[in-house]
């Protein structure tokens, strides 16, 4: 059911940095977002060129669904430093990012995806439990695939990013689907 | 069809439900000037509980106490197993324990909804949805969706926030707060007020609960595609989600569109052009920040509830301090409570992140 994907992991391969340098470099916002952000942006494009469907118009029929066990962590811990000590100064521009959904957002951007978006924190990364959360986003009847998949980072040195496409034959086999995030989660890096 | 069997709402104006409308109805408001404190350099308004007042659970921290009390308040007007695993626990909030970042023990969302449904004895892997301001509503739409697809067969929603030094600092920063109590879509407003409250709804499929009073009938989550802090100018995403419910719901049936309204000028704005767009524009309008403030991960599930109560009372809840229309496409506004025969409303939210959602009920009249 899952035919594109892409897995990002720390201690696997160039940081993400390097691979934005290396494969899409020409999106200046990158250097605004949070470590969350820029490893979920960087898997999105890296995703949708192995599609390679961007010139197509989604509107509401595709949305992004992702889902982690650390939430914003890694820019709650910047932010936290900023509004601590003597010369506490708090950022208006890390705070916004301590919300693990706005790296969802930064992917409807700039793919003017008009489709649902929304951010699921869970206790693990467990396929079982996040075939649910993807078979029940499909409940929008209008919603024809989704970029979906686990997206955690604890700080700019621990992360790990399996993203993926799925579409609507998802629905009704969620066991399969269950197996195939299990096997994915098997290999090391794609991207 | 999805009808809710209990609910709670646990907030510095009661720790029930019905308390909690009885004080809006009566004009209260729970909005306070607060002092600097910790990190938070200067004062502040907001709505915020008194912990002495939770009664539950003095071993956890003031954000799980709030989800027990507040839990466990729904849970004794039914019969419910809680420990069963046909019981799921969806938590919605943004930052939950966030102020435990830098301390040896776990900030984890994840964690507190286990703490949460561990305390009934449910040992299912719970869901926390964190979709910004609009996780209330995300997490009844979960919630729904769970059901209807025959994954569980009740579901405990339950939402709250706490105002941390981390989140009343960060707002403070974004210069988004009032330095008064907050005045939705008024000509004057300067912004949001920040707020504590806890809020459970459970829902269950009318099969298994025939004597049921309200159904939630259906719920669309968009973005708006074009930033992750500030509303689109054309109220994109919230006109969508209008449009998306509007196919389920009669326009002569609803009471009202109980909207975000935190008070900001942009959100206000949007969410007047987006109204306007979605042909709901004769349709009365209401806030409910001028009572509670902004609760966050608690404000889609309070929100309901409170516009559910007013339905059972054939009330539209007045939008307190607002006093003269402020935003570009006229909305039906008023400071004071109306009247209504209708039986449905819709809930309308948005948040950072460019995310909008919108959900329908109505009451089942037997």
């Amino acid at each position: 059911m899952i035919n594109n994907w892409v897995r990002i992991k720390s201690g696997y391969g160039p940081s993400v940095e390097e691979i934005y340098k290396d494969r899409i470099g020409s999106y200046a916002k990158f250097y605004k977002m949070d470590p969350l952000s820029r490893l979920g942006f960087v898997a999105s494009e890296l995703l949708l060129d192995a599609e390679g469907s961007r010139d197509r118009e989604w509107g509401e029929t595709r949305g992004v669904v992702l889902m982690n066990a650390t939430s914003s962590l890694a820019d709650d811990r910047n932010y936290q430093r900023t509004i601590v000590g003597d010369d506490a100064f708090p950022s208006p521009s890390l705070f916004v990012y301590t919300l693990p959904n706005v790296v969802t957002g930064e992917i409807a951007i700039r793919n003017r995806y008009y489709g649902e978006t929304n951010f699921f924190v869970l206790p693990g990364a467990d396929p079982e439990q996040m075939s649910k959360v993807i078979e029940m986003s499909f409940c929008d009847d209008k919603l024809q695939s989704l970029l979906t998949g686990w997206i955690d980072c604890e700080d700019e040195e621990h992360y790990d990013a399996l993203m993926f496409i799925a579409n609507r034959t998802v629905c009704g086999r969620r066991a399969e689907l269950a197996e195939e995030i299990a096997a994915l989660f098997e290999k090391e890096i794609k991207y | 069809m999805v009808v809710k069997i209990a609910d709670n709402i646990l907030s510095p104006l009661g720790v029930t439900t019905a308390e909690n409308y009885q004080a809006l109805k009566s004009g209260k408001s729970a909005l306070r000037l607060h002092d600097c404190r910790g990190a938070v350099t200067q004062p502040f308004y907001a709505s915020i509980i008194d912990e002495d007042k939770l009664r539950v659970g003095e071993s956890y921290t003031k954000f799980e106490r709030m989800c027990i009390q507040s839990v466990e308040t729904a849970l004794a007007q039914t019969d419910l197993d809680a420990a069963s695993d046909r019981v799921l626990f969806i938590l919605s909030t943004t930052k939950g324990n966030v102020h435990r970042i830098g301390t040896e023990e776990s900030p984890l969302l994840g964690d507190s909804a286990k703490v949460v449904a561990g305390y009934f004895g449910n040992t299912v892997p719970p869901m926390v949805v964190s979709n910004a301001c609009i996780s209330g509503v995300c997490a009844q739409i979960a919630a729904m969706r769970a059901l209807e697809l025959g994954l569980y067969d009740y579901v405990v929603v339950v939402g709250a926030d706490v105002q941390s030094d981390f989140i009343i600092t960060g707002f403070q920063s974004l210069k988004a707060l009032s330095d008064e109590a907050c005045k939705p879509f008024d000509a004057h407003r300067k912004g949001l007020n920040l707020g504590e409250a806890a809020a459970t709804i459970i829902y269950t499929k009318s099969d298994k609960a025939p004597e049921a009073r309200w159904n939630m009938v259906c719920g669309a989550v968009r973005n708006d595609a074009n930033h992750i802090s500030g509303p689109s100018r054309t109220g994109e995403g919230s006109w969508l989600v209008l449009r998306d419910v509007m196919r389920h719901l009669d326009i002569d049936e609803l009471a009202f569109v109980n909207a975000h309204g935190t008070a900001t000028l942009y959100n206000d704005e949007m969410e007047s052009i987006a109204i306007s767009r979605a042909g709901l524009a004769d349709i009365p309008v209401n806030s409910l920040k001028g009572y509670y403030g902004h609760t966050m991960g608690a404000a889609g599930i309070v929100e309901t509830l409170i516009s559910m109560n007013a339905v059972d009372d054939n009330t539209v809840l007045a939008t307190r301090n607002y006093e003269q229309l402020g935003v570009s496409h006229a909305l039906q506004v008023s400071n004071r409570n109306g009247s209504t025969e209708k039986k449905a409303f819709i809930k309308l939210i948005s948040g950072f992140g460019g995310c909008n959602a919108a959900a329908g009920f109505r009451r089942i009249d037997k």
